[in-house]
């Protein structure tokens, strides 16, 4: 690989600590509008919407940036939406390529000068916005749960960190832009209106960049268990003891006629391949009905749950945080609650 | 002769509770320390083209002088040559800034065709630092890597995943990618290579060996980012339970699945 170049420092792009007059350079917000299969992203539509909110506290405008090979069809997605101006850049490919979309995007930003660009957490999203960040030197905190805007036009940045019950409040001082990505569904979402006025704008593209990645084939990502769509999860934490163990949880979800999912840790452990993962670098689910047993509820995992419409937890650690906010707190012994729970099943 | 490099990082052995609420400052001292476990399929991803096609892989960590365990995992599996950079002003550092040091490790040894990374770390988790790297380097960066279909001296065919589909990608080096913890199971180093990566030597780098000594691009003074403050999520109050026996928390249960697979039950 050629030697890397300097970092990107020009005078404007940084400031000093405690001076702030310079951050005045950079205005508005710059919101990503990932658009898949005939649709916005729901999780764009989330970021917009708190995107908005930190616009008012900044006296900032909210701008899109979109990026595909139609740009008539992203025209007529983006539309209904509150947004003062969207820039829609064209690519060759149809499928997502991230150097292919970051080219466009960082071009985008040098113009536009954003205080603050932001994405939602997907795939997508966070193939660009570390591209993104590098090109300018400047800050990007991944996954976070909620932001802020001060009054200086700092963004202050939150995400559960370390693993554990810890909250992080993160903050890019002395540079612009400030770069995060958001966590899908933890945000409420950005509804239509009527009458938005969005002004689109048709970026010029460049020759595409001379990629070395071809595209050889595509196929849909089939999952034979979709713990996403389950109305019924059964959940494993490390409160279980031995591997051996998981298979009284897995009857338990067969009885059920649901699906088995688990901890990070449980992942960790290779018990539970990491598509049955729930929490913060997991999934978020939605169940009808939640049984989680031997689950602390770390933050992390707590992050996945939110919208699980009952929780029925199972530990017998008193002190853990599950039982704190489960729906139906068990204190008890899963080893010997699983088994009887299972006699009645059957 | 083909170079491919994996970037690793050793990471606490526990990651909840390390955090002291009563002084508001994560605890790190005390804890066992281990390779991050998603580093692991990552290099056995590097040994597996190595199998493939005639190449040598290095490995590469930023951290303190016991972070050469990890490199000696490393070596122990197979890796060529090991790297460790280590200096206090590297501390600190957050995605970018690691990248960075990363980067300018790299640049003291040569160019890679390729760079393995793994999906996430245990203990940061932003699964960001690839990307960061690839741009650094003005390389395509291919993340969500879940199979290796073929490695030559040109390049690579990967199957990436996507939320909704499988892209089978030809990338031509040099480039990054990161890949996801099914991707291989990591080979467990036997005891002879084990013993024989205990001899071996691991280039300790510090900030006087990289090509850019500037202390103002590493650690904290390097990194944009900058955490304000830690504290303990909104402590939920606990509630007073009292034990419940199995046969009256097994009734519960059952009265909660019937009532969803009554008629009308479900949302």
């Amino acid at each position: 690989m050629t030697p890397p170049q300097p970092r990107p420092a020009p005078a404007a792009l940084h400031g000093p600590d405690g001076r702030d007059e310079w951050k005045r350079g950079w205005k508005h917000i710059l919101v990503y509008l990932e658009c898949r299969d005939g649709a916005v992203h729901p999780a764009s539509l989330q970021v917009l919407r708190k995107a908005r909110e930190l616009a008012r506290e900044a006296g900032f405008a909210v701008h899109g940036i979109a990026i595909g090979e139609d740009r008539e069809l992203l025209r007529a997605l983006l539309a209904p939406y509150p947004l003062e101006r969207v820039y829609l850049c064209q690519t060759k490919e149809r499928h997502f390529l991230a150097q292919a979309h970051s080219e466009p995007f960082i071009r985008c930003v040098w113009r536009l000068r954003p205080s603050v660009v932001l994405l939602a957490a997907t795939p997508v999203g966070k193939a660009i916005a570390p591209r993104l960040a590098a090109a300018f030197g400047s800050g990007l905190t991944a996954d976070c749960t909620d932001l802020e805007m001060r009054d200086n036009t700092d963004l202050v940045q939150v995400r559960p960190a370390y693993g554990g019950d810890v909250m992080a409040r993160i903050v890019t001082t002395r540079s612009r832009p400030q770069f995060a990505t958001a966590r899908p569904d933890v945000m409420p979402s950005q509804a239509a209106v009527a009458d938005p006025g969005v002004e689109f704008v048709l970026e010029e593209s460049d020759a595409s960049p001379e990629t070395a990645v071809t595209l050889l084939k595509t196929e849909p990502r089939r999952e034979t268990h979709d713990i996403t769509r389950s109305e019924i999860l059964v959940v494993a934490g490390k409160g279980l003891r031995r591997l051996e163990d998981l298979e009284l949880l897995r009857e338990l979800a067969e009885l059920l006629g649901s699906e088995l999912a688990g901890t990070r840790g449980i992942v960790e452990r290779g018990w539970l391949p990491a598509d049955r993962q729930i929490g913060l670098s997991g999934k978020s689910v939605t169940p009808e009905l939640l049984i989680a047993c031997g689950v602390s509820g770390s933050v992390q995992f707590l992050e996945g749950v939110r919208q699980a419409r009952i929780i029925i937890a199972i530990d017998s650690d008193p002190d853990a945080r599950i039982l704190a906010v489960a729906h139906y707190p068990i204190l008890g012994d899963l080893y010997k609650i699983v088994p009887a729970l299972i006699a009645r099943l059957k | 002769m083909m170079r491919i490099a994996v970037c690793v990082k050793q990471v606490p052995a526990r990651s909840e509770g390390m955090m002291d609420p009563a002084t508001g400052t994560i605890r790190r001292e005390g804890l066992a320390a281990v390779i991050n476990s998603y580093d692991l399929p990552a290099i056995e991803t590097a040994l597996r083209v190595k199998q493939r096609v005639a190449t040598e892989v290095d490995v590469f960590t930023m951290g303190p002088t016991k972070a050469v365990a990890v490199v000696r995992e490393a070596l122990g599996m197979g890796v060529d040559r090991g790297y460790l950079l280590s200096d206090p002003r590297f501390s600190g550092a957050d995605v970018f800034a690691t990248a960075y040091a990363l980067v300018q490790g790299m640049r003291t040894v040569g160019a890679y065709d390729l760079l393995v990374c793994g999906k996430q770390t245990t203990d940061g988790g932003t699964s960001q630092v690839g990307g960061t790297i690839a741009q650094m380097l003005g390389v395509p960066h291919v993340g969500r890597v879940t199979k290796l279909v073929d490695a030559d001296r040109r390049g690579v065919t990967i199957v990436q995943e996507l939320e909704r589909e499988l892209l089978t990608l030809r990338v031509g080096f040099p480039c990054v990618v990161s890949v996801e913890p099914g991707i291989f199971t990591p080979r467990l180093p036997s005891l002879k290579s084990k013993l024989a990566a205990a001899k071996r030597q691991v280039t300790i780098l510090s900030l006087q060996d990289l090509g850019d000594a500037d202390p103002t691009h590493y650690g904290v003074k390097g990194s944009p980012t900058r955490v304000e403050k830690v504290y303990p999520a909104a402590l939920t109050p606990r509630r007073d339970l009292s034990a419940m026996d199995a046969e009256t928390a097994a009734d519960l249960i059952l009265g909660q699945v019937r009532r969803l697979t009554r008629p009308g039950g479900a949302r």
